[in-house]
């Protein structure tokens, strides 16, 4: 299998990269769901917990896509329906900003998303990836913003380069 | 060092059909700090547990990854593992390989590697994990009911039984809920109000159950074993302590309107109590009815009244309670007959709803029990019963079985013919869903015994012609139209969510499907529970539920109450913030941004003598959120299982390994 794999990795051209912190009690249970109902998407999406859209610090955006990610999605709650009554507003609110920021400094703000998705809305969770996914791929890779190749961090972006 | 342990699960062939799992657990074994990495069959099963607990026995493993399926289902279980094995529960880490992996990707290959970059990601998290020491918090053991229909009911009940104190609150003047407006149930033809009636009386008197009614919740705060709950007393401007329930008032009251509980097929007036055997037997003024609030004379009832027990005056009382727990029982509403237009949205007085019908069949509702067409008064004799109203329609964005209609509305034909015998019954359908104990064998007693016509197919437009409603439809078997001229047609509409189920998912922090159903903790081994923890559900508020269902899932919930109640104290979620005094600079950002009002600011003495003000997180009212962390400019705040560090380090080993 381990050859196989090693090929497989090989013949990859460049896909995006994204990570997605997921608000643990709509989003993440969202994507829970996407799987029980098996249904897929894209495979270049990693999901990391957060217990509330609020808990992301837009510093974890920057240092996502410093070492070499090309995309984010933070996802949490619907309006109102934030376990702990408004974390997702603030996320908004920070991202927000953090939008104006990126785009200030040169780097396309759809490379960092925002959504909603609930715990029963596993269909639209594979659509959002879809869509971030396919909005991230037409932008082509960050290479504004990751460390420089070669560096450890970005050794992912590097090979995918090629 | 850390001495980690990485345990891949096959989940069957759930995860190891789509992940080369022994690849993968070969794989991990070559990671930093990764002691031992083995694949089992089940890793949840007992002898899988075992595997983890020897291991971490045999490789003094000081931590553990559980690559399976998501924490959501099993993160207490391997906590619970690592922990009989003396390992702090917060040192294990899941990888979910199953839900974000081998259930979304079809290519062996690609999942694979995906699985390997999930786990690696746990692994540089678990790294960073530190001990977690949960602190426990007292608890009230005291329950809060919302609703007072067959559900409510009987889950106060069962926990009053127990012997902790129940408080039932609900909105109509009465308790009963729907079940009071029934006539008899299916499938025993049981008459609802005697069955229903005795367990109201059984409720009033238990000495452990305070009933609220005309009360409704305001706000919720707190959190499990320690709730505070605002109920506002709406002013029944009739003192409870004094009325003896003579019913002299509601006699002479000269103001007439529509009773809500006959849905407008009666009348009741201003001063009244909603049905006869009402609990509380204590009538409420309708305000915006009376004559005295609205024309500010009148004044009849006060005086006929020998118990003195009118109070115009009353107002509305807010009574703030701690309780334990709460268990939401709201119940349901009736789709809206203006949505179907094609069946004269609301127009056509003899096209009724089935909760009319139900009144109208009942010997103590506005007919007396006649069945009578509400236009003319007219014995009906040709009655066409539609099901699936606005229920198993995506157009109506209403995808799901209102499950209730096809079992009432073969009761309903065989009730008419039970009062009518030479009534002709059509009923419209499009399958009929009779699965229940003895509920096929009911509805086959309508058909055969009973001779009602079942029709399958759906109707494209009722109208009105010389008197009659003409129902014209398919009748797909025989593939040909069909017209009925009928006298009533009884429209078995879709059970809806409560028109404000939002608001109280809100106020109790309960999530809700596409339908606005409160949504369970898990669909089938945790049906009465929440994410919140201390809420649990019962009965309609959560899917259309038949009488059967809504009672036992009430006593389903009322022991998992007693089971919370059972508990000298509970345990606290140890994942709260922590707030570092020494590079804090006091600008207290996250006091606002707290939603539970977790942050304090305090006086501490220094070491030198002098005081100097600080903030602290108060453990027990924190909810582990972390808004405040990521806020704090200078990075004092830390929450702890989701530090800076972990979340970082998880970006690192996915940025140099994805
Ligand atoms: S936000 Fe940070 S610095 Fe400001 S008061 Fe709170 S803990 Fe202190
Ligand atoms: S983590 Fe959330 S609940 Fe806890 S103190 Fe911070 S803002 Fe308040």
């Amino acid at each position: 299998m381990g050859a196989k794999l090693e090929t497989k990795e090989k013949e990859k051209k460049w896909e995006p990269k994204i990570l997605a912190f997921l608000c643990r009690w709509c989003s993440y249970a969202g994507a829970d769901l996407t799987g029980s109902s098996r249904t897929s998407y894209p495979p270049n999406v990693r999901i990391l917990r957060v217990p509330c859209s609020g808990r992301v610090n837009p510093l974890f955006i920057l240092k996502t896509l410093r070492s070499g990610m090309d995309g984010v999605l933070v996802s949490g709650c619907h309006p109102g329906d934030c376990h702990y009554t408004a974390g997702n507003y603030n996320a908004r609110r920070k991202f927000a900003i953090l939008a104006r920021l990126l785009e200030y400094v040169g780097i396309d703000p759809r490379r960092v998303q925002f959504s909603w998705i609930s715990a029963s809305e596993g269909d639209k969770f594979a659509k959002v990836v879809s869509k971030v996914v396919a909005d991230v791929q037409a932008l082509g890779p960050n290479e504004l913003f990751r460390l420089p190749q070669g560096g450890q961090t970005a050794k992912g972006a590097a090979s995918a380069h090629e | 060092m850390a001495r980690i342990g990485v345990f891949v699960c096959h989940c069957g062939t759930n995860i190891a059909g789509t992940v080369d799992v022994k690849y993968v657990a070969e794989e991990m074994s070559k990671e930093k700090g990764v002691i031992i990495s083995r694949d089992y069959k089940y890793m949840c099963s007992d002898p899988g547990q075992n595997i983890i607990k020897e291991y971490i026995r045999l490789y003094k493993l000081d931590r553990v990854v559980v690559a399976s399926c998501s924490p959501l289902l099993h993160e207490r279980t391997f906590q619970n593992t690592v922990k009989e094995e003396g390992l702090n529960p917060y040192l294990m880490e899941m990888a979910n390989i199953r839900e974000q992996c081998s259930w979304v990707h079809k290519d062996r290959a690609e999942a694979t590697l995906k699985a390997i970059e999930l786990i690696k990601m746990s692994v540089a998290k678990v790294r960073m994990n530190e001990p977690l020491f949960p602190k426990r918090i007292p608890l009230e053991r005291k329950a809060l009911v919302i609703g007072g229909g067959i559900s409510g009911m009987q889950a106060a009940l069962d926990i009053a039984m127990v012997g902790h104190p129940v408080i039932l609150v609900e909105r109509a003047p009465s308790i009963g809920g729907r079940m009071a407006q029934f006539d008899k149930t299916f499938p025993t033809l049981d008459c609802a109000a005697c069955i229903l009636t005795p367990k109201m009386v059984d409720v009033r008197s238990n000495p452990n159950i305070r009933i609220l009614t005309y009360s409704e919740v305001e706000s919720v705060e707190g959190y499990v074993g320690n709730f505070e709950v605002k109920i506002r007393k709406k002013a029944r401007s009739v003192d409870m302590s004094k009325c003896t329930g003579c019913g002299e008032c509601m006699q002479k009251c000269p103001s007439r309107v529509d009773s809500e509980f006959d849905l407008g097929l009666g009348k009741r007036k201003a001063i009244y109590i909603p049905f006869p055997q009402a609990v509380p037997n204590v009538p409420v003024i309708d305000r915006a009815h009376c004559r005295f609030f609205t024309q500010g004379k009148c004044k009849v009832c006060q005086k006929v009244c020998p118990a003195e027990a009118i109070n115009y005056e009353q107002t509305d009382e807010i009574i703030t309670e701690k309780v334990g727990a709460i268990v939401a029982a709201t119940g349901f509403d009736l789709s809206d007959p203006n949505d179907y237009s094609e069946y004269g949205g609301g127009r056509y007085k003899d096209v009724i709803n089935g909760l009319q019908f139900e009144r109208m069949i009942n010997a103590s509702g506005p007919t007396e029990g006649h069945l009578k067409r509400p236009s003319d008064g007219k014995e009906p004799k040709t009655i066409v019963f539609i099901q699936c109203v606005g229920s198993r329609d995506e157009n109506l964005g209403r995808p799901y079985c209102s499950k209730m209609c096809c079992m009432y509305t073969a009761k309903h034909a065989i009730l008419t013919k039970e009062h009518i015998p030479d009534a002709q019954v059509y009923v419209f359908y499009i399958d009929i869903r009779a699965a229940g104990k003895n509920y096929e064998e009911f509805v086959r007693r309508a058909i055969e015994q009973y001779g009602a016509n079942y029709l399958r197919g759906r109707v494209s437009r009722i109208f009105e012609k010389n008197g009659k409603l003409i129902v014209r439809g398919a009748d797909t078997l025989l593939r040909s139209q069909v017209e009925i001229e009928a006298d009533m047609v009884v429209l078995a509409t879709a059970l809806v969510a409560r028109s404000d189920a939002i608001k109280v998912a809100q106020m109790l922090g309960i999530p809700y499907d596409q339908n606005r159903f409160f949504t369970e903790m898990h669909p089938k081994l945790a049906p009465v529970e929440n994410v919140t923890a201390g809420i649990y559900l019962t009965g309609a508020c959560q899917a259309p539920k038949d009488i059967p269902d809504s009672v036992a899932s009430a006593s389903g919930a009322s022991v998992k109450v007693c089971v919370l109640f059972a508990n000298e104290e509970l345990i606290s979620d140890p994942m709260t913030a922590q707030i570092n005094p020494a590079l804090c600079s006091l600008c207290k950002t996250c006091v606002d941004l707290c939603p539970f009002s977790a942050i304090v600011e305090e006086e501490v003495k220094r070491p030198d003598g002098q005081t100097q003000r600080q903030m602290r997180v108060i453990d027990g009212v924190c909810h582990g959120c972390g808004a405040c962390v990521a806020s704090c400019r200078p990075g004092a705040i830390t929450l702890k299982g989701y530090t800076d560090q972990q979340i970082f380090s998880e970006i690192e080993s996915l940025a140099s390994n994805f």
